[in-house]
């Protein structure tokens, strides 16, 4: 059950809105989030098979100005930012000098800037570290006026396409800006619950408007923070502060892909000499997913063994809706990460058996631009 | 039979020496979608405010507290093939253990059901 805290909570634009949805609210990151309407599993399926709409108000946009931007952020960022097309996005990393995470994020090349999405539990912390090491002449602004929303699922396009038309000409990590009801939106097409979708920046005091006509058409119901979290671990998506730590790194979080071939050749960021070296030995732990046997969920903090031996960790673990059997995702000794492997995991002094799963546990659904239809 | 509550929004059905322990419509609610239910062993022996159940929702797994002391003499076989009932019959066929009261006089200390409601309402 949830627990009651002391910590400030900060209202989001969208907070009574949620409220009279029936929505019940929890604090999250220091915010007052929806961790459910109607009930996590109707909300996830729902999401799998219509449109699920999620205020994701609490993320941190930033906007970077300023001659050579690009290249600045490369000394933070492991990926290849000089060459991102205007209206291109891409999932990266802020690194820290060992090649910690300190965050995961999407950075996108708009024509005027370059924008940026941050967990909103690290946005500050996220700030201040890049504020530090960016040269005084890059700006960054903390976009506070901006709210963000989420459109995940298979109708979406069909939603979303009918109220702000152009947007179905997207494709996945593309994006552009969108007017609608005398606002401009910055809408791109990415999420974080693998199926096809939209994220949209809109200005604050126009969000629950928008809001308010996405839900009014039929594919879309509003999704809280828990079906958020169901839906990114089935598609094997990392959740920072739980996958990801300054504890962890792009090469054992398996998230090399984030770090494309120049930036691998070259160096040059954060971290670099720590995770290139890693990448050429291969990591000593790795993230992988975990197929639980039976009912039982294993749960973040769960200790996975092969056989006697203490092997790693789970991270993030619950029940997958759409898979229909309770689902990991933890971090194991490199030794034991390959899929198919048979682990075991402690829960409450029992062990329960796991196998080594290839991610996404359900399959993304992707608009790419190029994929067979 | 009396029913019993306990401010952990547990119920309590005591018929004779046995007593039929369950979760409230209130914390099925709470909880959320159910996907797993441990109940204990029959024979276990348990004292008020122990661990006795776990009950998984989707989010996370929280404790089933005893309420009274007791002999554990049934789990809900039901609730491992179809732990949903907890959230579709939290009071009737979604109940946890079954047990002989050790000492009936805890049951003193329980609120009646429109104690709990006040307290329910409250919250």
């Amino acid at each position: 059950m949830t627990e009651a805290t002391e910590e400030t909570i900060t209202p989001l634009p969208l907070d009574g809105w949620h409220r009279a949805q029936g929505a019940r609210m929890v604090s999250f990151a220091g915010y007052a989030m929806p961790i459910q309407y109607e009930g996590i599993m109707a909300e996830h399926l729902w999401t799998r098979e219509n449109a699920g709409l999620f205020d994701v108000s609490h993320m941190g946009q930033l906007s970077f100005t300023g001659e050579g931007a690009d290249k600045a952020l490369e000394t933070l960022l492991p990926g290849e930012i000089q060459a991102l097309g205007v209206d291109r996005m891409r999932y990266s990393l802020l690194l820290d000098e060992t090649g910690g995470i300190h965050d995961d994020l999407m950075v996108t090349r708009r024509a005027n800037d370059i924008y940026m999405v941050v967990n909103g539990a690290t946005k500050f912390d996220d700030i201040g570290y890049m504020r530090e090491h960016l040269p005084d002449e890059i700006s960054m602004n903390h976009m506070e006026d901006q709210a963000l929303l989420a459109l995940q699922g298979p109708k979406a396009v069909t939603a979303l396409s009918r109220l702000v038309p152009g947007v179905e000409a997207l494709y996945f990590m593309q994006a552009g800006a969108f007017e609608w009801d005398g606002a401009t939106l910055w809408v791109s097409r990415s999420g974080y619950t693998g199926e096809d979708g939209f994220e949209i920046s809109v200005p604050a005091d126009k969000v629950e408007a928008l809001a308010q006509a996405l839900v009014d058409q039929d594919e879309v119901k509003p999704i809280g923070l828990g079906a958020r979290d169901s839906l990114r671990l089935e598609a094997g998506l990392p959740l920072y502060g739980h996958d990801l730590s300054l504890e962890t790194d792009p090469v054992s979080a398996d998230l090399t892909f984030a770090m494309q071939k120049r930036r691998r050749e070259e160096g040059g960021f954060m971290g670099a000499d720590a995770i290139l070296r890693k990448l050429a030995d291969g990591p000593a732990t790795k993230r992988v997913g975990l197929a639980i046997e039976g009912r039982l969920p294993a749960r973040e903090g769960a200790e996975i063994y092969a056989g006697d031996t203490l092997i790693g960790a789970v991270t993030s673990g619950g029940f997958a809706p759409s898979v229909g059997e309770p689902i990991a995702m933890g971090y194991v000794d490199a030794a034991y990460s390959a899929p198919g492997t048979r682990l075991q995991i402690e829960v409450r002094g029992k062990r329960i058996d796991a196998v080594v799963a290839p991610m996404p546990f359900v399959p993304h659904r992707y608009h790419r631009k190029g994929a067979a239809k | 039979m009396s029913r019993y509550f306990t401010e952990d929004h547990e119920w309590v059905d005591v018929e004779g020496e046995v007593a039929t322990v369950g979760i409230t419509d209130y914390a099925q609610e709470q909880l959320g979608d159910i996907v797993f239910v441990e109940v204990p062993e029959e024979g276990k022996e348990v004292s008020k405010g122990d661990d006795a159940a776990v009950v998984e929702s989707v989010k996370a797994a929280s404790d089933v507290y005893a309420p009274v002391s007791g002999t554990v003499i049934e789990g809900n076989a039901a609730l491992e093939g179809d732990p949903a009932l907890v959230n579709s019959s939290p009071e009737e066929d979604g109940w946890f253990f079954k047990l002989t009261l050790s000492d009936a006089s805890e049951l003193d200390e329980l609120m009646d059901e429109a104690a709990y409601k006040a307290f329910v309402a409250k919250l």
